[in-house]
């Protein structure tokens, strides 16, 4: 299968032509279409800039980086990318529905009306339903969440970045919106780019984790997770194995905060 | 310790006793030390102004509620349309803004001689005199209001392809809203303000000139009335802007 990502050399930095800090040095990355990625790394590593280069909100300073097998522009433009951010970014005067639809109200892209019906499918799938006419206020964190990652599936993307989603989340809550994420994902076979502080969160959701050194961000550790997962990419939490790989992680984090 | 709330009944019984007995003690204990009628009079003397003459501060009413309406209404967009402005064009704002802030620092006083000496005496420098002053607040607020949407936010909007115009719409604009509101709730006291200054300084109608003729004829119960009648009239104003945003922010 054709990757979904592929960079090479790609350097970013912050500050104009001469940038007093480069926050990407040099990173090579090619990530498999349909696959889903964990991206571990200490403050300042890079973790969220390389989402938001690959989401064309930022560009890099050197090197080349190709999207679904075009630029970030074209896929950003094409409506194929959904984002989520640590805070739910719900706007509070919409209503969860109005939230979820924003899709449909602003930008020019693919998206039309009939993408209408898929929202309280989405809502539903959400564990939504009947929540749609709800102010973002009267919902708990959680239910922030979902309404965020309903939103970025409204236009059915072919890539989800998601940047630390859950960090802000208890663990039960958090552990609940993992098994959520992993059938979502298999539903509907995007590849998703996950960052998160938690090497456990990192290792229960990600084929394949890449660990990030800081100063400047650069791969430090590339661990393919398959090995340890079994039925619908679930691993056990308690499996030796995964214990040691997630041992492995933290050694390799260790030595690159 | 923080006090515990009161029950809902005396939260409406207090305040009205509050001032219950403050208009008690205004209409029997002043008469009683021998504060003279005409510095303090008496609430019932003002309230028999109202009775005997009411058409004439009817009369003064309407030509002040004019003007600080339309100041109101005037500045208040000017505010909110300079703001729009100037967050879209930063080199109109750095080169600009300066100059605002060093004309809102000319008192409103000083100003006023000016104004009337360009726009006359009728109701045109009340008018601009009460717009002058809703404007400031309402530019800074709006400014501030406009550029309030976070990183994410801005971040989620460009992710979706948004025009500039949808940013402004559908992001900045009820973003704003909030700090509009509040700036409009103080320019609801001001622009009367405004009004009544400029009817001080050049005019023989309105309720500021009817405080001017009452002072310098000692007629303090008329001047009483119309500052009771000035209050309401921004009472009124600030009523309608808080009904206004109970109805555009919901949550």
């Amino acid at each position: 299968m054709a990757n979904a990502i592929e960079a090479h050399g790609l350097d970013v930095g912050y500050g104009g032509r001469q940038p007093a800090v480069k926050v990407l040095s040099g990173l090579d990355l090619s990530v498999a279409a349909g696959s889903f990625l964990s991206i571990l790394g200490p403050s300042g590593c890079g973790k969220s800039t390389l989402l938001r280069v690959v989401a064309d909100l930022l560009d890099p300073l050197g090197g080349s980086i190709s999207v679904l097998g075009d630029t970030p522009h074209a896929v950003r433009s094409r409506r194929d990318v959904g984002f989520v951010f640590q805070d739910s970014t719900l706007l509070p005067w919409r209503t969860v529905r109005d939230n979820v639809r924003l899709p449909l109200d602003v930008g020019q892209g693919r998206l039309t009306r009939t993408i209408d019906d898929r929202c309280d499918e989405l809502l539903d799938l959400m564990g939504l339903a009947g929540f749609g006419e709800r102010l973002p206020h009267q919902l708990s964190g959680g239910q922030r969440q979902r309404v965020a990652i309903a939103r970025a599936l409204l236009g059915q993307p072919r890539l989800l970045l998601m940047d630390e989603p859950f960090g802000a989340l208890d663990e039960i809550t958090r552990d609940r919106l993992n098994d959520e994420l992993l059938s979502l994902w298999r539903r509907t076979g995007a590849t998703i780019l996950f960052v998160t502080h938690s090497i456990a969160e990192a290792a229960y959701l990600g084929e394949r984790v890449l660990v990030l050194a800081a100063n400047p961000g650069r791969l430090a550790k590339d661990l393919d997770m398959r090995p340890f997962k079994q039925d619908g990419n679930r691993c056990s939490r308690e499996d030796p194995a995964v214990i040691a790989a997630m041992a492995e992680l933290r050694g390799a984090l260790e030595k690159a905060s | 310790m923080r006090q515990a709330p009161l029950p809902p009944a005396l939260t409406i019984a207090l305040p009205v006793l509050g001032a219950a007995s403050i208009l008690l003690a205004w209409q029997f204990l002043l008469p009683w030390l021998g504060v003279p009628a005409y510095i303090v009079p008496t609430p019932t003397a003002i309230a028999g102004v109202f009775q005997k003459s009411f058409a004439l501060l009817l009369g003064n009413l309407w030509p002040t509620l004019i003007e600080a309406l339309a100041g109101f209404v005037i500045g208040n967009l000017a505010g909110v349309l300079l703001a729009v402005v100037f967050v879209h064009s930063r080199v109109l704002q750095a080169a600009y803004f300066p100059i605002v802030l060093f004309f809102n620092t000319i008192p409103i006083l000083a100003l006023s001689p000016i104004i009337i000496l360009i726009f006359g005496l009728g109701m045109a420098p009340k008018i601009v005199i009460a717009a002058v002053i809703c404007f400031f607040p309402t530019l800074v607020n709006m400014i501030r209001g406009l550029d309030s949407a976070s990183d994410n936010e801005h971040e989620l909007f460009r992710v979706l392809s948004a025009t500039r115009w949808e940013i402004f719409w559908s992001l900045r604009l009820p973003r704003a809203l909030p700090m509009l509101f509040s700036s409009l709730r103080i320019a609801s006291a001001t622009a009367v303000i405004g009004a009544i200054v400029g009817e001080w300084i050049g005019s023989d109608k309105g309720l500021g000139a009817l405080i001017i003729q009452a002072t310098f004829n000692y007629q303090s119960d008329r001047l009483y009335a119309a500052i009771v009648l000035s209050s309401s009239l921004s009472i009124a104003l600030f009523a309608i802007v808080v009904l206004l945003e109970r109805r555009a922010i919901r949550y």
